[in-house]
């Protein structure tokens, strides 16, 4: 009995241990380097929180190293696999290994700020990317989340002039989602207070669940018996909830509906016409922008003179130095940026769309 | 429709072995007719909070058939997980992985139709959605068993178990197609999802009533028979009889009522009829899943071995092992039931979704376990209804659709379920402390 006990708990820890060695030997590849050779000595070093997640190895990280290649730069990396601690340590080893720039994708703005007060102190630049680490030393590069918003309600404006709007908003605790929410009002107000538009139904979504979204906007078409016209959604999984919703009232296509990503899912639904906009944020032009102000940073260069940047007070109360880039609203009408860009095959894009519906699909 | 439930259940007092059930039967009105009192306390939470809101929402919306067949196909998810959760509860045990493994499993079956049978059968293939559901159903048994083995016969307890498999199926899900969102699903398989192909229309869902209610009816018959074979106590003829046209009108107003949603007028148009024909939608593919689980598994729970295995394992454990229960292996197989039954919610929510998603399933965990224990499940063992946690997940269904309706926003509704929740249990906690003196 005690030995069959033993046998399993034995087994059970080969498993995990396989598991583990698997991911070291992700982690191990991530930090390699791939610098073109630190022509003027520099290096720039970049932490990642959680480099499983896609899209870091596949669109931000091949462009931060382009940028940074075209400038004769060294990169090295690390990876936190998602913990906070982990970052901490990763930091001050970037440091030790030379960098003379950090670029940080903070796993946790707040718990991240001792190490980048420390790296500031020994004179190194750090450039907080993608997400705020509240530190006005630090320079934010992200996508500007108040222009999607304002991009998604244009869109659906341009469409849907008057009439009932839905709001189907991201989470509640999600600094994210009331700032696009902010940006789609912007655009909207004057139509709501001048009664062109009426606001039927609004709501948060716990964790930007798609199917929680489902179910709102079920119950939306229910309480306005159908009476919908535009539905502003946040970004493009709750957006698939909403079109599933409409769908079964066979409201899919008749009805706006917005989004934000780029997802695979969303762009084929622009094609196919359920939904009107994905606003896209092309991750490769946040590295390479990432890339380029972290060689100005090593080379000395102040904060204020890197270009394109504006101050923004942050929600803890910093003025931080920050670069906003602009994102892309794909509509039906250009969806060949998308395809042009690789991100998304004419295949994947096109599946299921009638043939001489959208220019890109033929 | 969860009326079908409780008037096939009503006549026993499933918590306990039948035996005992008999010896009790003397107290009361309400006890010689043996309706279980905790049910029907829950009846009429349910009917006064669907007053209440049919009185508050704006534009009263809440009591039309529209809403109330859309608040049975949100249910349905939960319910089905629900009736797992019972047993396990019931056997002293607690799966907190159950979110987590819909999440893998969907996404297993997403990538399945989506990326792998197209290239091998042909896009829309007949066959796809029987592939991809034995696939979702195996691979939820298999991990529903690994973790109750582990539970089991190394004894780690069930809530570190299922702890370490919240966290390690959820990264496996984002592993499946790392992070991206599968979509569309297969065509056939979107049926299980509901919508308006996905119901059976006006006729067939009259059929199901009608079966539910002679399946009611020869319940109570064959049951009599049995008592009276072996000289228990009979349950007065007038409450046998009230119970059974209660029962069965219930079933056929519910019927009725749903089959007054007709097929919205998109949907019409796109089908080709006459602008203005009234079809109904009838039940709904999911729902029928449902109260089928629902129905299996009251009778797994209370006619099979296993599930007095289960009862006697909870009621008192090592009672059953002295017994010569096989304790172990009945407690794998409960985790294996479970897996079973999150892989058929995962199947409903990606085909209702029409999309898979990593984060599929995120906190329904809770919601699941809330139905369980609203519907009276206790976690001190041994006590607990398959039809009590069915009606505790409409329950919280119904108030969250309702809140929605009102238009109250996300963090106050969860505010609004857990003081329920909690209101529940102790609500629960003083009738049962009261009965036991």
């Amino acid at each position: 009995m005690r030995k069959r006990r033993v046998w399993a708990l034995l087994g059970l820890f080969v498993l995990v241990l396989a598991a583990c060695g698997g991911d070291e030997d992700g982690g191990g590849e991530a930090t390699g380097t791939t610098g073109g050779g630190g022509g003027e000595g520099i290096t720039v070093g970049v932490s990642w929180n959680n480099y499983n997640e896609e899209r870091w190895a596949k669109w931000d990280e091949p462009a931060i190293v382009g940028a940074l290649d075209a400038a004769g730069v060294k990169y090295i990396s690390s990876d936190a696999g998602s913990s906070a601690e982990q970052q901490l340590a990763d930091v001050e080893n970037l440091i030790s290994q030379g960098a003379n720039a950090l670029i940080i994708l903070a796993q946790d703005g707040e718990a991240i700020r001792p190490a980048v007060a420390s790296a500031l102190e020994q004179g190194i630049p750090v450039i907080a990317y993608d997400r705020l680490i509240e530190d006005p030393g630090a320079l934010y590069i992200t996508f500007d989340n108040v222009e999607v918003g304002r991009l998604q309600a244009q869109a659906v404006y341009d469409q849907v002039p008057k009439g009932n709007y839905v709001f189907i908003k991201g989470n509640s605790a999600d600094a994210n989602a009331d700032f696009v929410h902010s940006g789609q009002l912007e655009v909207l107000q004057d139509a709501i207070d001048s009664g062109d538009i009426k606001n039927v139904g609004e709501s948060y979504t716990d964790n930007w669940d798609p199917a929680v979204a489902q179910t709102n906007m079920e119950q939306f078409l229910t309480e306005n018996n159908n009476d919908v016209q535009a539905v502003v959604a946040s970004n493009d999984g709750m957006a698939g909830g909403v079109v599933a919703a409409l769908e079964a009232q066979g409201l899919a296509g008749e009805v706006a509906v917005s989004g934000q990503d780029g997802d695979l899912a969303a762009l084929n639904r622009v094609a196919l016409g359920t939904q009107t906009v994905s606003v896209w944020k092309d991750a490769r032009l946040l590295g390479q922008a990432a890339g380029e102000a972290a060689v100005l940073l090593a080379q000395g260069t102040p904060l204020e003179e890197i270009p394109d940047t504006v101050s923004f007070d942050s929600p803890g109360g910093n003025q931080m130095t920050s670069i906003f880039l602009t994102p892309e609203a794909i509509t039906q009408a250009n969806l060949n940026v998308v395809v042009d860009a690789g991100w998304i095959s004419t295949d994947e894009l096109c599946q299921g769309v009638e043939a001489g519906t959208v220019e890109v699909c033929g | 429709m969860a009326d079908t439930e409780i008037s096939t259940t009503t006549d026993r007092a499933p918590e306990a072995p039948p035996t005992e059930g008999e010896r009790r039967s003397f107290r009361d009105t309400l006890r010689s007719a043996e309706i279980d009192a905790r049910l029907a306390g829950m009846l009429i939470a349910l009917a006064i909070i669907w007053i209440v809101f049919q009185i508050v929402t704006p534009g009263h919306t809440f009591l039309t058939p529209r809403n109330l067949w859309n608040l049975s196909v949100q249910t349905s998810v939960v319910a089905i997980m629900a009736t797992g959760m019972v047993l396990i509860i019931v056997e002293r045990h607690i799966d907190l992985s159950v979110g987590a493994v819909m999440a893998v499993v969907g996404m297993v079956m997403g990538a399945f139709q989506h990326d792998f049978l197209p290239d091998v059968l042909r896009f829309d293939h007949p066959l796809t959605w029987v592939m991809t559901l034995a696939l979702g159903l195996v691979l939820g048994a298999v991990i529903g068993a690994f973790q109750g083995v582990i539970i089991a016969y190394v004894g780690v307890p069930s809530f570190i178990v299922t702890l370490g498999g919240f966290l390690v199926w959820r990264g496996l899900a984002w592993r499946v197609a790392s992070g991206q969102t599968i979509a569309p699903m297969d065509s056939h398989f979107r049926l299980l999802g509901g919508g308006s192909d996905g119901s059976i229309g006006g006729t067939w869902s009259w059929v199901v009533g009608i079966v539910a209610c002679v399946g009611i009816v020869a319940l109570q018959l064959t049951k009599r028979r049995q008592r009276a074979r072996y000289g228990f106590r009979l349950r007065p003829m007038w409450a046998e009889i009230a119970l059974g046209v209660a029962g069965c009108g219930a079933v056929l107003a519910a019927i009725w009522f749903l089959n007054r949603y007709y097929v919205p007028a998109g949907i019409v148009a796109q089908r080709g009829l006459p602008p203005g024909t009234n079809v109904s939608q009838g039940l709904a593919i999911p729902v029928l899943l449902a109260l089928g689980v629902a129905v299996v598994m009251t009778f797994i729970g209370t006619r099979r071995r296993f599930g007095r295995y289960v009862y006697a394992i909870g009621g008192n454990p090592e009672a059953a092992e002295l017994a010569g229960i096989k304790t172990k292996s009945t407690v794998v197989k409960t985790f294996t039931l479970m897996g079973v039954l999150v892989a058929l919610a995962a199947a409903v929510q990606i085909a209702r979704l029409n999309a898979a998603v990593g984060s599929l399933g995120t906190g329904i965990e809770l919601n699941v376990i809330a139905a369980a224990v609203i519907g009276g499940t206790s976690f001190t063992g041994g006590i607990g209804t398959i039809a009590g946690a069915v009606l505790g997940a409409l329950v919280m269904q119904s108030l969250v659709s309702g809140m929605v309706l009102m238009g109250i926003e996300a963090p106050l509704q969860d505010v609004v379920v857990g003081i329920v929740l909690v209101l529940a249990v102790a609500l629960d906690t003083i009738v049962r402390r009261r009965a036991a003196r």
